[in-house]
């Protein structure tokens, strides 16, 4: 069942401000000469301030939908539209967190952070100011003058997020971030990115195949299945999280000892396994590694 | 059985000594054959001076000026146009080539005729080089230009093609222009590819420049090589070539440190 979520966020009420609304979406893909689709008539809203997780396996088009709200993609059929505007280009009002990072590696840590800004016509002072208010948010104070590559994994991914805060962009699109460091780093990441969430709420797509991670983040999950990519349920986090008071822990594996939290992983593993086949091999931890 | 039988990979890498050894033997090989050929008598000397004939006419053009200049302010003031010609062609060819790679239009506009033009050898141009800009500074000039361009704006250009896309589009999602996409995206990225090109260029420039000198009337080295010949004096034009080969080999081993530096800066 497609659950089409809050047509009326398109409308004038209900502040639709920078909302994501994905209406209809089909995505086809060519190859030798024959298209074959991807996304299959896709529809759902992440409505102003919502955090939304989509998970799904690989070439699920997951990937595909957050591409497009960014505007590095378009969709064969239906619209994608971001605070009442159809998506016409990339721009810095969506700020885009890639799963490699994308910094420049020729640039440094503070130089990185001001390229999006510089696109603005800022002043001086403003700009420094927000950079130095970015740079102690997620932990970078000493690092500006380094380069990208004399830096972890992990504070890697810092200077990305600290490159799209700095922005203040009304949408956050954020590819797989965590996807490509180790364990313990992700897990860290998660806990910081869930703070600066509730303190900084911005409108997040974020997308990832570890069922943990959306559920741990996301207030609501959509689960995708793939051949072709259709939404197969949006599983609603929200409400159980304030129920159950997750905010009281501070770290995610207690939150993921919750019985509640189980319950709603477990959920969402059997919407993922009821459409793969045995096939689909079944990490039960944090998602394992990035593939 | 396979005892004492070592495999040897032809591929690996030779210790220094034995490169250094491998080398030399090959220097020495080259001049043994050649005076072997000067001393047997085939050829008059006129026509294959003996080494030892042309490092004495070397020498003595260090200090005796032959057609007005000695062999150094011949090869200074070949060099002057070589470094005016080269520079021109980077700093037109650079731009041009990170433009091509960017603006789908001007690609459409200048790549298949300038895949045309590159072809035709900088020497073609030698008499249009010399009615367009004389034979004073510009002719020549022209003509090196026209040897070092194209690897210029080959070399932008496809390191322009071959940025790494998540790098264009993060620079898109941050609301980049088109100016700074070109100066603080595409030209960092291809700096591995343009400098490559550079070398390519100072070597196709500086072979370009006897050519250039044909028309020049009063100094260079390739003067002196087209001087050398009218006199018949072979120890001379040979003296000329060898200064040649030497500075062209100076000037890319200058361009190869340059590059070394480059790609060590910047980390992996």
């Amino acid at each position: 069942m497609v659950a089409t979520e809050n047509p009326a966020a398109r409308g004038a009420k209900g502040s639709p401000v920078s909302a994501i609304v994905f209406d209809h979406v089909s995505r086809e893909f060519e190859r030798d000469g024959t298209s074959f689709p991807a996304l299959s008539d896709v529809s759902f809203t992440v409505q102003d301030r919502e955090f939304v997780a989509i998970v799904g396996p690989s070439g699920c088009g997951k990937t595909t939908c957050l591409r497009m709200a960014a505007g590095l993609e378009f969709p064969t059929a239906g619209t994608v539209t971001v605070g009442s505007r159809p998506v016409t280009a990339p721009g810095p009002d969506r700020a885009v967190v890639f799963q490699q990072f994308a910094l420049f590696p020729w640039k440094t840590v503070h130089e990185n952070i001001d390229f999006g800004l510089r696109s603005k016509s800022l002043p001086e002072k403003a700009r420094r100011e927000r950079i130095a208010a970015a740079v102690a948010m997620m932990g970078l104070q000493g690092y500006e003058s380094a380069f990208p590559h004399q830096l972890s994994g992990g504070m890697q991914q810092r200077v990305a997020i600290a490159r799209s805060y700095v922005l203040e962009p009304d949408v956050l699109l954020m590819d797989e971030p965590f996807g490509a460091l180790d364990a313990q780093t992700r897990v860290v990441m998660q806990e910081e990115l869930i703070k600066l969430a509730r303190v900084n709420p911005r409108t997040v797509l974020f997308i990832t195949h570890a069922v943990e991670e959306a559920v741990y983040l996301a207030d609501r999950v959509v689960v995708m299945t793939r051949r072709p990519g259709r939404i197969r349920e949006i599983v609603d986090v929200l409400p159980v999280r304030r129920a159950e008071r997750w905010d009281r822990f501070d770290r995610s594996e207690e939150v993921m000892d919750q019985e509640s939290f189980v319950h709603l992983r477990t959920r969402i593993w059997r919407l993922l396994r009821g459409e793969q086949q045995p096939e689909g091999t079944v990490s039960s931890s944090t998602g394992g590694s990035a593939s | 059985m396979a005892q004492g039988l070592t495999l040897r990979d032809p591929t690996a890498p030779l210790p220094f000594a034995r490169w250094l050894a491998l080398t030399v033997a090959g220097f020495l090989a080259f001049f043994a054959v050649w005076w072997a050929a000067a001393a047997s008598g085939l050829a008059p000397p006129q026509f294959l001076p003996s080494p030892g004939a042309v490092a004495a006419q070397f020498v003595e053009l260090t200090h005796t000026p032959f057609v007005g200049y000695t062999l150094q302010q011949h090869l200074a003031s070949s060099f002057g146009r070589f470094a005016l010609g080269f520079g021109l062609a980077a700093a037109i060819g650079i731009p041009l080539g990170l433009m091509m790679g960017w603006f789908r239009a001007l690609d459409a506009i200048v790549t298949p005729l300038f895949d045309a033009l590159r072809f035709v050898a900088p020497i073609a141009w030698v008499p249009f080089a010399a009615l367009w800009f004389g034979t004073g500074i510009g002719g020549p000039v022209m003509v090196i230009f026209s040897g070092a361009f194209p690897p210029c704006v080959i070399n932008a250009y496809r390191g322009a093609r071959f940025v790494e896309p998540r790098f264009i589009e993060a620079a898109e999602t941050l609301g980049a222009s088109n100016w700074r996409m070109i100066t603080e995206v595409l030209l960092p990225s291809a700096v591995p590819s343009i400098v490559a090109g550079l070398r390519v260029s100072a070597g196709l420039g500086w072979q370009s420049l006897v050519g250039a000198e044909l028309i020049v009337a009063s100094s260079g080295i390739g003067y002196l090589l087209v001087r050398g010949q009218a006199n018949i004096s072979t120890s001379i034009v040979m003296s000329g070539m060898i200064a040649i080969g030497l500075v062209g080999f100076a000037i890319d081993i200058a361009l190869r440190l340059v590059e070394r530096r480059i790609n060590r800066q910047r980390g992996r």
